[in-house]
């Protein structure tokens, strides 16, 4: 009994960790798949049990890195609501597609995390990265109706954060970002059972 | 007219607005009232509110804006724009003429009301509507902004990610767009004909990448599943035969035939059953169930049809058998999309929309699998349907991905190695190399660099004469340097191992000395010794703006963009897109607001990039050498 709840017990940080790595092969598979950047820029990796491409940019992993290691800590507070993957064009700036990755807040395995004293979740590792899996299909999927982005693009990630949340050093502010004739796309949802982690794509509707 | 009468319809109006849901039959029931007497009573009425509407506006809101106009605009417009969208015909309270002709018999007690401040708060509660209205329009406009507006910080690292390297095209497009013939076909020495040799018209075929709907039979008889129907088209007569027809709802989702040329036909159903058919007799043999989910892919070994289904299963059928279910394997996680036996019997490999390619070894002595798979491939980016094994080589398999993927793989399923990976989305780059590959240099453009006018004369001695350069290029050599050092990157070009590139500096030497001097081609082509072809390239493809301090320049392969320069500055203003191929010309319309560039791709797009902003129409004092530049061009053809 107990060794069995020492298997299937996952810590706030654990389910914070879980969320950021989704984060990343969810970014990267983004920006690998929407061809935002150069393919012989990214390289596969193993991962869900699926293959995945990562960018190779140091540019962009050090982004990455410093984003989600950040986000990992606003979302072990709790802070974060909402991250928002935006991809800009280059030239005027227009915001094209905005993958929202929003966050919310479960309380896991009340009983277990009682006993712990420590709020926990007993979801299996295996069926949440099951899951996971079957969103990252989606992401590769969603190319068949995304429209093309037919010129030099970047991306940004905004962090929707409680009112109360500090700006660390090298953040600021950032102005809300706007689709017209947007259109938006549910994917499947995942849950560690301590966070659950909705996305959606919302893009501009061809003219 | 005096007071009382005066109030008494209005109050009436204003009181029956409220009530007018409440009793709509009643409403109904009064609308059979004498023509005459509404109109007048109408008359009376739309009067009465403008003049109510007037004391209001001068007593309560003496501080509104331009009051005239909002009068008028309460008077005839709001009642129709406060309307909803579309003409409805429900009656809104707005509408004062038509009021009446529901009057009903409710009688107010009027001592107690100011009719006056009633009408005052609801022709406010009018304007306040046409207000919402706009707010929810500009609301809609701001979209995705409103729903950020929910309390909370947005924040963002500053450190930001670079964007996609310049000149970067994205490959995706390949996916978009209709592909045409791979030009890797085209290379081959034998003749490949570019039409289809017959069309078949195949009405209501299912449009699903997952199903496998057509098989051709090694005795030359096509089966193709059009919707809940299975029909044989004898490749050699052109003969047609309708096997079967499912009923109802029901589809045909796969057909495969088995091998040898036999004429037995299995069939995947919609409902999870496979069917055999004798095709010559046109008689169905038997029904074999086994599966939860359509059946979307068959495949046959010997006296064995394996089928995989929706349910990610694969049962293995053997069709002699009274208990025809020999194993059912849990293969894959999603639908089934492609199932194919290996030609020696010993492998059967299965692609599903888990992205997975799994190879499954068969039980020895049987001819079906075990239900333990030898490999599990998960290289593949999207769900895998294509499937052919070598049928020359054992072991040797191809297998495609979807679009996501656009890879084609092949696997040695001895080893478990992957030989080789073929990226089907590389069609451009191939069209490249094809170009580059057959240049071919005429000894005049041999001698470029030492009789060409750039090295003799440009290069050296007209840089030494400010007048002269100025003369030869209408620009001042501080000018042409700026305007280099802008655009050398744009106009940079790798060197190959056939060529070296034209630089940067001649390149732009050529395009103004055609701008310049409206040189044709072929002057240029002997003075600087470059080829037609290149010129038409790189000229053409700079003009200036008449309304702003503005360049357009328009490029070739990569992007097929055209670029809007801020002059002198050279700063990217904008960049327009849309082009397939390079674009070969551009053109200034003759009120200088719209650009009108050709590209290779066979169109002609107009940009409306240079419009004039209509307080800023003063004109703009452009450098000298702009000026000049811009008279001769408009002045060329």
């Amino acid at each position: 009994m107990s060794q069995q709840q020492t298997t299937n017990c996952i810590t706030l940080r654990g389910s914070a960790q879980i969320i950021c790595e989704y984060l990343k092969f969810a970014i990267n598979s983004v920006l690998f798949q929407r061809g935002l950047y150069p393919p012989e820029t990214f390289k596969t990796e193993q991962q869900y049990g699926i293959t995945l491409l990562m960018s190779e940019d140091p540019l962009i992993k050090s982004f990455l890195t410093n984003l989600l290691t950040q986000s990992e800590e606003w979302i072990l507070n709790k802070k974060v609501t909402k991250l928002s993957l935006v991809i800009i064009n280059v030239a005027n700036k227009e915001v094209l597609e905005c993958w929202d990755f929003n966050v919310q807040y479960e309380d896991g395995d009340v009983a277990l995390s009682k006993e712990k004293n420590e709020t926990v979740g007993s979801k299996e590792l295996k069926k949440i990265q099951q899951e996971i899996r079957e969103v990252m299909l989606q992401v590769a999927a969603t190319i068949s109706y995304l429209p093309l982005l037919d010129c030099r693009c970047s991306f940004d990630v905004l962090v929707h954060a409680k009112p109360h949340c500090d700006i660390p050093e090298k953040w600021a502010e950032a102005e809300p970002i706007s689709i017209p004739n947007a259109q938006n796309v549910q994917l499947k949802t995942f849950s560690t059972s301590l966070h659950k982690m909705e996305t959606v794509v919302s893009y501009k509707l061809a003219d | 007219m005096d007071g009382p009468i005066t109030r008494g319809p209005l109050q009436r109006w204003a009181k029956k607005t409220t009530n007018e849901n409440i009793n709509p039959s009643l409403s109904a029931s009064f609308k059979n009232v004498s023509n005459a007497n509404l109109s007048s009573c109408n008359q009376s009425m739309q009067k009465l509110s403008i003049s109510a509407n007037q004391s209001c506006n001068n007593s309560v809101l003496s501080s509104s804006k331009t009051p005239t106009r909002n009068e008028n605009k309460k008077g005839k417009k709001t009642p129709s724009k406060n309307k909803s969208p579309g003409r409805s015909t429900t009656p809104t309270p707005n509408k004062a003429s038509k009021t009446p002709n529901k009057a009903d018999r409710f009688i107010p007690s009027r001592s107690n009301s100011n009719y006056d401040l009633c009408h005052y708060m609801m022709s406010r509660d009018e304007e306040k509507g046409e207000e919402v209205v706009t707010q929810t329009a500009a609301s809609e406009a701001i979209g995705r902004a409103l729903t950020d507006t929910e309390p909370g910080r947005l924040l963002q690292y500053t450190c930001k990610a670079p964007a996609a390297p310049e000149g970067y095209q994205n490959r995706l497009r390949v996916v978009y767009s209709q592909a045409k013939v791979p030009s890797s076909v085209k290379n081959t020495t034998r003749y490949i004909p570019q039409a289809p040799d017959r069309i078949l018209d195949a009405p209501d075929i299912l449009d699903d990448y997952y199903l496998n709907l057509v098989d051709w039979s090694a005795s030359n008889i096509l089966a193709v599943a059009l919707g809940n129907s299975v029909y044989l088209w004898n490749a050699g007569t052109g003969q047609i035969e309708q096997l079967l027809t499912l009923e109802g709802s029901e589809t045909v989702c796969s057909v495969s035939w088995v091998q040898g040329g036999g004429t037995h036909l299995a069939v995947g159903t919609s409902t999870a059953t496979v069917e055999l058919w004798d095709c010559e007799k046109i008689k169905r043999l038997r029904l074999m169930d086994g599966h939860t989910g359509r059946v979307g892919s068959l495949a046959w070994n010997m006296y064995i049809v394996s089928s995989g289904a929706r349910d990610g299963n694969i049962v293995h059928h053997d069709v002699r058998q009274r208990e025809h279910a020999l194993a059912t394997i849990n293969a894959h996680s999603q639908e089934i999309c492609g199932l194919k036996w290996s030609p020696d019997g010993k492998y059967l490999a299965s692609g599903g929309n888990d992205n997975l390619l799994n190879i499954w070894p068969i039980v020895q002595g049987q001819h079906y699998t075990q239900p333990q798979y030898l490999y599990s491939f998960n290289q593949h980016l999207a769900a895998v349907k294509g499937l052919a094994w070598c049928p020359w080589s054992a072991g040797i398999l191809a297998s495609g991905g979807g679009t996501a993927d656009r890879t084609i793989r092949i696997w040695n399923v001895n080893t478990g190695a992957n030989l080789n990976t073929v990226d089907t989305k590389s069609q451009e780059k191939e069209n490249r190399k094809k170009r580059e590959v057959r240049f071919w240099i005429h000894p005049i453009l041999e001698k470029r660099e030492e009789y060409g006018a750039f090295h003799t004369l440009v290069k050296n001695q007209l840089r030494e004469d400010e007048d002269k350069f100025y003369n030869y290029f209408r620009m001042q050599k501080t000018t042409f340097d700026n305007l280099l050092q802008k655009l050398s990157q744009e106009l940079k070009h790798q060197d190959t191992f056939m060529r070296e590139s034209i630089s940067p500096a001649e390149r732009l030497a050529v395009t103004l000395r055609y701008l310049a001097t409206g040189d044709t081609f072929t002057d240029l082509y002997y003075s600087y010794r470059i080829g037609i072809k290149t010129i038409s390239c790189i000229v053409c493809s700079i003009v200036w703006s008449t309304h702003y301090k503005e360049l357009i320049s328009g490029h070739g392969y990569a992007n097929n963009q055209l670029v809007i320069w801020k002059y002198p500055l050279m700063t990217r203003v904008a960049e327009l897109t849309g082009h397939v191929a390079r674009v070969l010309h551009l053109a200034l319309s003759p009120d200088g607001t719209t650009v009108l560039s050709a590209g290779a791709d066979e169109t002609l797009r107009l940009w409306k990039c240079f419009m004039l902003d209509p307080s800023k129409k003063k004109e703009p004092t452009d450098s000298k050498a702009a000026k000049s530049l811009l008279n001769i061009n408009t002045s060329m053809r």
